[in-house]
């Protein structure tokens, strides 16, 4: 069987730094996978290859074992990138925000329906309500949800997700979680960037961890490093929202090296 | 003669009637690209391209003269529309690089572009009056040719930026995930592109390529104002954009003024009226909220010491 997500001999250089060497990495149909590793390991880069919103220097990516490009089923990917002030210049509502999902490769209007399926993500997410305000007025967990929600429309068999919990309030983790749970369920194959197991602990069985921008371990979820230990462990992100050196963690430990759009 | 005279006089003028279709196409069009870069915090693309195009212009009228055309500004729009083009063109492809570097190229693209304009024009045998023409809009030089012109440049920008606009949006809202789904982020971008140049070359003669800027992102300044939505921010700024070029031109119909800039001064008028009759509101709007507390009612991440602490 194809893997869903197959990366061999990836290579990923930004900004002339080589960020990412020899990562090899297959995830199976079904699979709910963690993607761990300390700040600036290069976990968000990965990703952002993986769907090809980077570009890689050497290696391969496939997904659904189709090499990147206009001929992968993008209608069966969603990525969620991590948080971004959702807030542009000109106001829009998370319907909007969530229907700008539905279009692909191969789908540049969106479908008749596009509306109700909107609305049908934004409730999965719990913001059914929500539907027709404006996003700069939501709350950052909120915003978030809809992004997540913008990846849902599409009923994707491949989530891909970037630190979706980080920063983000306690009611909209467990929303989040919930929704997950749901998803995996029904087969949904899972890769998500994390710092911390969290409320995502029960259904993830294995875990990458990077370390210097290449695989250090392969398998059943590590126990937490001693200063990380045990569940009362408070974890603080400073996030502003912006895409700055801030939202990865303290400034002085973050590489300045980040991917300009 | 009294004021419903007036009107049926300025209607029944020839030109005035080819001015005012084309300010109509105009403040219709010109909104629509104006949401995109504002929403891509590039409001100042459109002043760049209007710069570029000014070198179109005297580069046509360079050629028209030297191939002996009758009236001299035969070339003038079509040089300026291809001018406009390559220039937009240039531009993305600067931005998309994002390079430190491209803020300097975007610099000298514009003043070589505005001085380039201005010392052709003048070899060409063109006067002061014809350059205020361009850089400030001059209904009197709409031809038939010129108004055939920019209703199949408008038509094209309408259709593109309101017909594609859910892919648009995707594109100019978040561009990772664009690119993550597969979409044809160059080519959307570079539509976009095009379409701001056809937009500066088709306001061109209505409000001259100095404020054709203003016409794109005013109105869209003021929708902004007043709507919740990126649908609801395009149709209002479209709307904004149709009354205030209609009204601006036909007060130059018994008032000698440039009408550029009186479209451009109304627009601004009526963004600064909004501003305050929001202003108004939204207080009424908080002494009534007042005693409502504004935050979700959720449980708190932490243990707090003393009881009664919030």
């Amino acid at each position: 069987m194809t893997p869903v997500v197959r990366a061999a001999g990836l290579r990923v250089s930004l900004g002339g730094s080589v960020i990412l060497h020899h990562i090899d990495l297959a995830v199976d149909d079904g699979e709910v996978v963690a993607l761990l590793g300390a700040n600036g390991s290069g976990k968000s880069t990965l990703v952002r290859a993986l769907v090809g919103a980077v570009p890689a220097e050497s290696g391969t990516v496939e997904l659904f074992g189709t090499p990147l490009g206009r001929a992968v089923p993008w209608e069966r990917v969603g990525y969620v990138p991590q948080r971004v002030s959702a807030a542009s210049g000109v106001p829009a509502t998370a319907c909007e925000v969530v229907v700008s999902g539905t279009l692909h490769a191969r789908r540049l209007l969106p479908p008749r329906d596009a509306r109700r399926r909107a609305c049908a993500a934004l409730e999965e997410v719990g913001l059914g309500a929500e539907a027709d305000r404006p996003v700069r007025e939501l709350s950052g967990g909120q915003q978030q949800r809809v992004l997540i929600a913008r990846a849902l429309v599409r009923s994707p068999d491949l989530l891909v997700l970037d630190e979706p919990v980080a920063g983000v309030d306690l009611p909209s983790q467990q929303v989040f979680a919930d929704a997950l749970t749901r998803l995996t369920h029904r087969g949904t194959t899972v890769l998500v960037v994390l710092h911390e197991l969290g409320a995502l602990e029960p259904l993830i069985r294995r875990a990458v961890v990077l370390r210097h921008g290449c695989v250090a371990h392969d398998g059943t979820p590590p126990a937490p490093s001693a200063e990380h230990a045990g569940p009362d462990h408070v974890h603080l992100h400073p996030h502003d929202g912006d895409r700055g050196p801030a939202s990865e963690g303290q400034p002085a430990l973050a590489p300045t090296i980040r991917w300009q759009a | 003669m009294n004021a419903l005279d007036e009107l049926g006089a300025m209607l029944s003028d020839p030109l005035m009637q080819r001015a005012l279709v084309a300010a109509l196409l105009v403040g219709l069009a010109a909104p629509v690209i104006g949401t995109y870069l504002v929403q891509r915090k590039l409001s100042l693309l459109g002043d760049g391209i209007g710069h570029v195009a000014l070198t179109g212009v005297a580069l046509g009228w360079l050629i028209g003269n030297a191939l002996g055309l009758a009236p001299d500004d035969a070339l003038a729009v079509p040089g300026a529309v291809v001018a406009a083009v390559l220039g937009a063109l240039a531009i993305e492809l600067v931005r998309e690089r994002g390079q430190t570097s491209g803020d300097v190229a975007l610099a000298l693209l514009f003043y070589g572009g505005i001085a380039g304009g201005v010392l052709l024009i003048s070899q060409a045998g063109g006067t002061n009056a014809n350059l205020m023409g361009y850089l400030f809009g001059s209904i009197s030089t709409v031809t038939t040719g010129d108004l055939t012109l920019t209703v199949l440049l408008a038509l094209g920008v309408l259709v593109v930026g309101v017909g594609l606009r859910t892919a648009l949006f995707a594109v100019s809202h978040d561009e990772e995930f664009a690119r993550a789904s597969g979409l044809p982020v160059r080519a959307l971008n570079l539509a976009i592109a095009v379409i701001a140049a056809l937009t500066v070359t088709v306001a061109m003669r209505v409000v001259g390529l100095l404020l054709v800027s203003a016409l794109m992102i005013v109105p869209v300044a003021v929708a902004q104002l007043v709507t919740s939505s990126f649908r609801r921010t395009m149709a209002t700024a479209m709307v904004v954009g149709v009354v205030v070029c209609v009204t601006g031109l036909s007060i130059t119909y018994w008032q000698d003024v440039s009408p550029g800039a009186m479209i451009v001064v109304l627009a601004i008028g009526l963004y600064a009226v909004t501003t305050l009759v929001r202003g108004v509101l939204g207080f009424a709007r908080r002494r009534r909220r007042e005693g409502v507390d504004p935050h979700p009612q959720v449980a708190d991440d932490v243990e707090l010491a003393t009881p009664g602490g919030r």
